[in-house]
């Protein structure tokens, strides 16, 4: 994979500063080729080539599979809360026992659905990770 | 000298201990920003924590639910969904692309000095508007608690910024977080104590506790006594646009925190995506327990102290420290008081070292300098700068504002603002290929300054002449953020930025070539 490596400034000469400390993320490198030692100039990995097997292509789906429709449930169980209190009062504010009413009782609720849904989010992740370091192992 | 004193002095000496061990173990500029990233999921999580529950949670939303019942418990929710937006969709891939700031993730395929320069510049907003809020937070305690000792306003205040200095200048991120977990602790335990008495005061029954919530009685606004049932919904957000800003908070609420520079750099902490995942879960656990029990804390205070006497002594904010009074005597009341204050310092210093590493990694290294040091250590030492001239502007602003308006409001706020400015390109940087360095901008843009015009125009500021009805300006200023964003790529091509998205994809996926721990 090629690079396009720009000087920063005119004065090539070498600085001293740490440049692996900081060295810049992104598309702009802060040494210009020649003064980059093997380890600086070695490219983790072959991007375009990982993101085009199998086992990435599967990772990524996997991930989706999971995390849109977690996304679009809490979105939506989540705003169903303010939403009924605004425009449901009648029904929020009706008593389940005691003075409790359904609007204090779907408000815990929402604490449980924010438990539950990270326990399984951290269950479905572990399989993340596997298929992650499949995707490295390709890469080997 | 009182009792609060004395705890607080304690607290002082505790925390500057650990900043001294801090400094003797950290550095370089991972150790310095970053605490080397080698925390564990539980130290990152009860630091998040701790980083988090600011005076807004403690004293803010006990005293929104002490005045206003059930309204202020909506804050409480809204504040743990949340973590489902950074543990589903930012912290992991977050830390597998960054380095030590929100804005790493946007230079890694856009161009990095705009995008950069925004993104510090939202930084510093998002921190400062928090900022206010708990120094606002420290001063109403401090009115109340040392109007006997001789302490002013002014000298607390002054104090509390020095400290938050100290920390962070000698001992960054390391010192910041033990600050951090120490502080988490202590209010846990000082949050649990309360809410057991407040059952003691009821014998333990719950159902004595809520028919008591049911009946509240206080004086309104035109001198009447009045009885109400506080577990009603609707004593905040009245019409006609009480749902709407109900609405318009939960958004900022929702999509805020995914957005805040201060919470985002503590992924940077651990050594990788999972030990990220693990540590939001640590703090979801101790969040999500805390604002269960801020029931407690604002219907025992409405209940056992009563509006009339909060408004009498020191305001809404101070509904908490009143109710340990009241329940338990000065010495409590002093221990309590004594955590608040242990909150608003570790979350002032959470603040500064997220503003001054921004300002330093983001601004001065990458975008003055092209992104190299011209000498060595020279970003650590520009952070530290940074913190101070942050803890000196944040002491001024402190002093001119004093203790007005409701902390949780005023923290609110600042959510809107990194919810409709920061999110946003957050989200598209890491998931849309299309997205380029003009979307970023522009988004970055659009969100930071329709969010501070609409609250410059909302009843917050103008009061009854407001043009903007809501007091949160989220419904609005998110969407706007989004479309900002959208507009500004769809009018611009950039395909090397396209190209550099199957890299960030694929690094932020898999965790390869992240950044590693440092062996110290």
């Amino acid at each position: 994979m090629t690079r396009k490596h720009q000087p920063p400034n005119a004065d090539l000469t070498p600085h001293t500063g740490s440049a692996t400390d900081v060295a810049p993320l992104g598309r702009s490198r802060g040494k210009p080729p020649h003064e980059q030692t093997a380890e600086e100039d070695r490219d983790v990995a072959d991007w375009a080539r990982l993101a085009a097997t199998a086992e990435f292509k599967a990772l990524l789906k996997a991930k989706a599979k999971f995390v849109v429709p977690a996304t679009i449930f809490f979105i939506v169980y989540y705003f169903s809360l303010p939403l009924l209190v605004g425009y449901a009062p009648q029904l929020m504010a009706r008593k389940v026992f005691g003075v409790v009413n359904v609007a204090y009782l779907f408000a815990l609720s929402q604490f449980f659905m924010a438990w539950i849904l990270a326990w399984a989010y951290v269950r479905a992740a572990a399989r993340f990770d596997r298929m992650a370091r499949a995707v490295i192992e390709t890469g080997r | 000298m009182s009792p609060a004193v004395l705890m607080f002095l304690g607290f002082i000496a505790i925390t500057l201990w650990i900043t001294w061990w801090a400094a003797r173990k950290t550095s370089g500029s991972s150790g310095f920003f970053a605490a080397g990233r080698s925390l564990k999921a539980w130290q990152n999580g009860i630091a998040v924590a701790g980083d988090y529950m600011s005076a807004a949670s403690f004293l803010g939303i006990a005293g929104i639910i002490a005045f206003q019942g059930y309204d202020g418990f909506m804050y409480s929710v809204g504040w743990l969904v949340a973590y489902l937006t950074v543990l589903l969709i930012v912290a992991e891939p977050l830390r597998n692309a960054g380095k030590y700031t929100m804005a790493d993730v946007l230079a890694y395929r856009l161009s990095p000095r705009p995008v950069r320069a925004m993104g510090a510049l939202s930084t510093l907003t998002v921190s400062t508007f928090y900022m206010i809020a708990q120094m606002v937070g420290a001063g109403a305690l401090v009115s109340l608690l040392l109007q006997d000792t001789g302490i002013t306003y002014q000298t607390a205040v002054i104090g509390i910024g020095v400290l938050m200095i100290v920390y962070v200048v000698f001992g960054g991120m390391l010192a910041t977080t033990w600050v951090q977990i120490v502080k988490a602790v202590l209010l846990m335990a000082g949050t649990i104590l309360l809410s057991i008495l407040v059952l003691a005061h009821f014998g333990f029954s719950f159902s004595a506790f809520f028919d008591a919530i049911g009946q509240v009685t206080y004086t309104n606004a035109q001198g009447n006594a009045v009885t109400q049932d506080f577990m009603t919904p609707g004593l905040r957000y009245t019409p006609p646009y009480g749902a709407l800003d109900l609405i318009s908070l939960g958004m900022a609420l929702i999509f805020g925190t995914a957005g805040l520079p201060h919470i985002l750099v503590r992924f940077y902490t651990v050594p990788d995506a999972q030990t990220a995942r693990k540590s939001v879960v640590w703090a979801m656990l101790i969040i999500g327990t805390f604002y269960i029990l801020t029931t407690f804390l604002g219907f025992g205070a409405a209940t056992i102290v009563g509006r009339d006497f909060i408004a009498a002594n020191g305001g809404t904010n101070m509904s908490a420290p009143l109710l340990a009074q009241a329940l338990a005597g000065d010495l409590f009341f002093a221990f309590i008081s004594a955590i608040a204050f242990a909150t608003i310092l570790a979350v002032v210093a959470g603040l500064t070292i997220s503003a001054s590493t921004s300002f330093a990694h983001d601004f001065w290294t990458n975008v003055l300098h092209s992104g190299r040091e011209r000498r060595e250590g020279e970003e650590v030492r520009v952070a530290r700068v940074t913190a101070f001239f942050v803890g000196a502007i944040s002491i001024v602003i402190a002093i001119v504002l004093g203790p007005t308006a409701n902390v949780a409001f005023l923290v609110a706020l600042a959510f809107a603002v990194a919810a409709s400015a920061n999110l946003p390109v957050i989200v598209l940087s890491l998931f849309w290929r299309r997205f380029n360095t003009a979307g970023a901008v522009c988004g970055l843009g659009v969100g930071l300054v329709s969010s501070l015009v609409l609250i410059a125009i909302s009843p917050s500021i103008l009061r009854a002449d407001a043009i903007f009805p809501l007091e949160n300006p989220g419904i609005v200023s998110i969407p706007l953020g989004f479309l900002g964003a959208v507009l500004g790529t769809l009018l611009t091509r950039e395909p090397e930025a396209e190209h550099k998205f199957t890299e960030l994809s694929v690094r932020a996926n898999t965790g390869l070539g992240a950044e590693r721990a440092s062996s110290h």
